[in-house]
C-alpha cells in the first residue's frame, strides 16, 4: 500500500472555483483555463509514493511542484482530485484533523530554511513537537539528539543567525526528523546552498535515510539533482506530469522532446548503470578471459576496464552469476545518449 | 461663503448633537471612564512625586544606563536635574504621569485592533479609512467634544491624547505581523502548531521591532498632544507652556518648553532602547558579529 497517493489532483487560483472545475472535468488544456481568467497551478496529477522511497518531483519555476508538494499535508487545498497520506484521504479532513496529521505524518524542510532568527538552533529543532505540545526539558532532549544525527551537538545554543547555509538547513532538516513522522516533505531544500555543499547535504541525506527509511518527497529544479537522489522521478511542466520514471528511465526513455531536452546534459555515466545498457549474453561466453563487472557499477566505472579488455565486458549480479555482456561499441552508444542495450535488442529482435 | 445654488450641508451641527445625544443618555459611561482615568493618572502623579526627587531622577537616569549605556545615564541624569532646578519637576512628573498613562490605554487598544487588521483584510480595509481620519483631523478638535462629554481637567486631554496618539500604534502593529516572513509562517502550519500558537510564538515575537516602533510613536505623539491638553485644564508642562502664551511670559514659557523638550528625548531613547533589547533585535545583532 503507497504511503502516498495522489488521484487526479488539480490545483487551480481563480475567483470562481466552481467554473474551473468544470473545466477541468471536462478535460480543458492550460491554455482554456487560463482563457478562462485562471492560474491552473496543478492539473490532473496522479502518482504514489512507497514507503521507504525518495520520490522526487521535478521541474521548472512556475511548473506547479511547490503547490502539489502543499496539497500532500494540507496546506493547499486541491480545487479537484484526492489526497491520501498513510491510508487517510486528507482533502475531506477538518483544520483540527489535519494539524493532528502534520504533527503526527507529514513533516516538512523548506528552501529558505524557515528557522526562527530569535530562538536558539536547539529550540528550533524542537519546535515540531512543540506545537505537538511535547513538555520542554523531553522536546528539548530529543531535539539535542537529532542535532547530534545532523552533526551540529556544538551548535546547539547558538542563534541560526550565526550558523552558515548549510548548517542552518541540517537545523531545518533535525527539526523535521525530530518529528519523527514517517513521511518527509522537502521543498528545494538543498536549492538555496553553494554547489558543494548541496551535494554534502546530498550524501547527508542519503545515508541518513539508510538509517531511517522515511518516505521521502522531494521538491527540486535541478534535474542532476533530482538523478542523484530520488528512487523516481516525477517531471512537471506546466502543471502537469509529464512523466515518472526511475532516473534511468527517464534518461533513456524519455517521454516527449520536452523531457528528452531536459535530460541532455544530464552526465550519463554517473547515473547509468552497467545492467541498464548490457545485452543478452551470448551462448559460447565463458567467464575465463572477460573482465567482470557489478551490474549496479556506473557506466563511468567501465570506461578503464573496457579499454583495457579485448573482449566485451562481463555483467556480472550479486552472487557473481552472469547477466549480460557490453561490448565496447553498446557502452560508447549509451554515453553518447543513443540506443541503449534494451532498445537494441527489441529492434533487431 | 458657499454658493447660493449649493445647499448647506449642517455637518458641524450633526455632529453636535451626536455629541449632545452622547452627552445625555451615556453620561454614566462617561462618568466611570472618567472615574478610572482620573484616579489612575492621580496613582501615577502620586507614585512619580511621593519619593525624594533626586531619588526619582536617580531611578530614570538608571532605566537610562541599564537600556542605552552609561553616557545616556549620565546625560539623562543631567537633563532630569535640569528639569528640577528649573522649578517645573512636579509640572513635568504630572505630564509623564499623563503620557503614561494614555500610552497605555492606547497600546491595549491599539495592539489587539493591529493583531486583528494583520489577520483580516476586510477588518483592516474598514479600519484603514478611519485611522487616517483620527490621525489627519488637527488634534485640537479632539478637545472641544472630550470636554464636553467629560467636564475640564485631566481626562479630556487623556482622552484626545488616545484618539489622536492610536493611529501609528495600530498601524506598525499589523505592520510588523503582515511582514513576517510567509515561510515562518508556513513552518508553523506545517508542523500543525494551532492559528493562535503561531501568532503568539512566531508572528508577534517576529513583529516585535515593529510592534516596539509603534510604541515608541505612541508615546511621542502622546507627549505632543499632552502639551495641547494643557489648554483644556489638564496641567502639567502644558498648562505652564499656556500660562506662558496667555500672559505672554517667555521666560516660563521656554522652560516648560524645555522641559517638554527633555523629557522628549528621555522617552525616544529609552523606549528605542526596549526596542533593541528584543529577542529578534539581539539575534540580529548577533548575526552580525558572526
Amino acid at each position: 500500500m503507497p504511503e502516498i497517493r495522489a488521484e487526479g489532483v488539480s490545483k487551480i487560483f481563480s475567483r470562481k472555483p466552481g467554473q474551473v472545475a468544470r473545466l477541468i472535468f471536462t478535460g480543458a488544456s492550460a491554455e482554456d483555463i487560463r482563457a478562462a481568467g485562471a492560474t491552473p497551478a496543478v492539473l490532473d496529477a496522479t502518482f504514489d509514493v512507497q514507503p521507504g522511497e525518495i520520490f522526487v518531483i521535478m521541474g521548472l519555476s512556475g511548473s506547479g511542484k511547490s503547490t502539489l508538494l502543499r496539497m500532500l499535508n494540507g496546506l493547499c487545498t486541491p480545487t479537484s482530485g484526492r489526497v491520501h497520506v498513510s491510508g487517510e484521504e486528507i482533502t475531506s479532513l477538518g483544520a483540527k484533523k489535519l494539524r493532528n496529521l502534520r504533527q503526527r505524518a507529514v513533516s516538512m524542510v523548506f528552501q529558505n530554511f524557515a528557522l526562527f532568527p530569535h530562538r536558539s538552533v536547539v529550540e528550533n529543532a524542537a519546535y515540531a513537537l512543540e506545537a505537538r505540545g511535547v513538555p520542554k526539558a523531553e522536546r528539548l532532549a530529543k531535539a539535542r539528539e537529532f542535532l547530534g544525527l545532523v552533526g551540529l551537538t556544538d551548535w546547539a545554543d547558538r542563534l541560526p543567525g550565526e550558523l552558515s547555509g548549510g548548517m542552518r538547513q541540517r537545523v531545518g532538516l533535525a527539526r523535521a526528523l525530530a518529528a519523527e513522522t514517517g513521511i518527509l516533505l522537502m521543498d528545494e531544500a538543498f536549492s538555496a546552498l553553494d554547489p558543494l555543499i548541496r551535494r554534502d547535504m546530498q550524501d547527508q541525506l542519503l545515508s541518513l535515510q539508510r538509517s531511517l527509511d522515511k518516505t521521502i518527497v522531494f521538491i527540486t529544479h535541478d534535474l542532476a539533482e533530482a538523478m542523484r537522489i530520488g528512487d523516481r522521478i516525477a517531471v512537471m511542466r506546466e502543471g502537469r506530469i509529464v512523466q515518472i520514471g526511475t532516473p534511468q528511465e527517464i534518461l533513456t526513455d524519455p517521454a516527449d522532446d520536452y523531457v528528452a531536452r531536459f535530460v541532455r546534459d544530464v552526465d550519463r555515466s554517473a547515473v547509468l548503470t552497467a545492467q541498464a545498457i548490457m545485452l543478452p549474453p551470448g551462448e559460447a561466453l565463458t567467464l575465463d578471459k572477460e573482465t567482470t563487472v557489478s551490474a549496479r557499477a556506473p557506466l563511468a566505472e567501465l570506461l578503464v576496464p573496457a579499454a583495457q579488455s579485448p573482449v566485451p565486458l562481463a555483467v556480472v549480479g550479486d552472487g557473481g552469476e552472469l547477466l549480460g555482456v557490453i561490448p565496447r561499441e553498446t557502452l560508447l552508444n549509451a554515453l553518447a545518449g543513443c540506443q541503449t542495450g534494451q532498445e537494441r535488442e527489441v529492434s533487431l529482435g | 461663503m458657499a454658493d447660493d445654488w449649493l445647499p448647506r450641508i449642517p455637518v458641524g451641527d450633526a455632529f453636535e448633537s451626536g455629541v449632545d445625544w452622547l452627552t445625555e443618555n451615556l453620561a454614566p459611561v462617561f462618568d466611570w471612564v472618567e472615574k478610572v482615568l482620573d484616579s489612575g493618572v492621580s496613582a501615577l502623579v502620586w507614585l512619580l512625586l511621593a519619593p525624594p526627587t533626586l531619588v526619582t531622577i536617580a531611578a530614570m537616569a538608571g532605566l537610562g544606563w541599564w537600556l542605552r549605556g552609561w553616557r545616556f545615564g549620565l546625560i539623562s541624569l543631567v537633563m532630569l536635574v535640569l528639569i528640577d532646578s528649573m522649578g517645573q519637576w512636579e509640572a513635568a512628573m504630572s505630564s509623564l504621569a499623563l503620557v503614561l498613562a494614555a500610552s497605555l490605554v492606547t497600546g491595549v487598544i491599539a495592539f489587539p485592533l493591529g493583531v486583528l487588521t494583520a489577520r483580516n483584510d476586510t477588518f483592516s480595509t474598514i479600519v484603514r479609512p478611519i485611522l487616517d481620519f483620527m490621525q489627519t483631523m488637527p488634534a485640537f478638535v479632539y478637545l472641544i467634544p472630550a470636554v464636553m462629554l467629560f467636564s475640564i481637567g485631566v481626562v479630556p486631554g487623556i482622552v484626545a491624547t488616545i484618539i489622536f496618539a492610536m493611529p501609528p500604534g495600530v498601524r506598525l502593529t499589523e505592520l510588523g505581523i503582515r511582514q513576517v516572513n510567509p515561510e515562518m509562517v508556513e513552518a508553523g502550519d506545517a508542523f500543525g502548531a494551532p492559528p493562535r500558537q503561531v501568532l503568539s510564538r512566531v508572528q508577534i515575537p517576529l513583529a516585535m521591532p515593529s510592534i516596539m516602533a509603534g510604541v515608541n510613536q505612541v508615546i511621542m505623539l502622546a507627549l505632543s498632544m499632552v502639551v495641547i491638553a494643557g489648554m483644556v485644564g489638564a496641567g502639567g508642562l502644558g498648562g505652564v507652556v499656556y500660562e506662558g502664551i496667555t500672559r505672554l511670559n517667555i521666560a516660563s514659557g521656554f522652560e516648560g518648553g524645555l522641559a517638554v523638550v527633555i523629557l522628549a528625548i528621555y522617552l525616544d531613547r529609552v523606549t528605542a532602547g526596549l526596542g533593541a533589547r528584543s529577542a529578534v533585535a539581539r539575534a540580529e545583532k548577533a548575526a552580525q558579529h558572526a
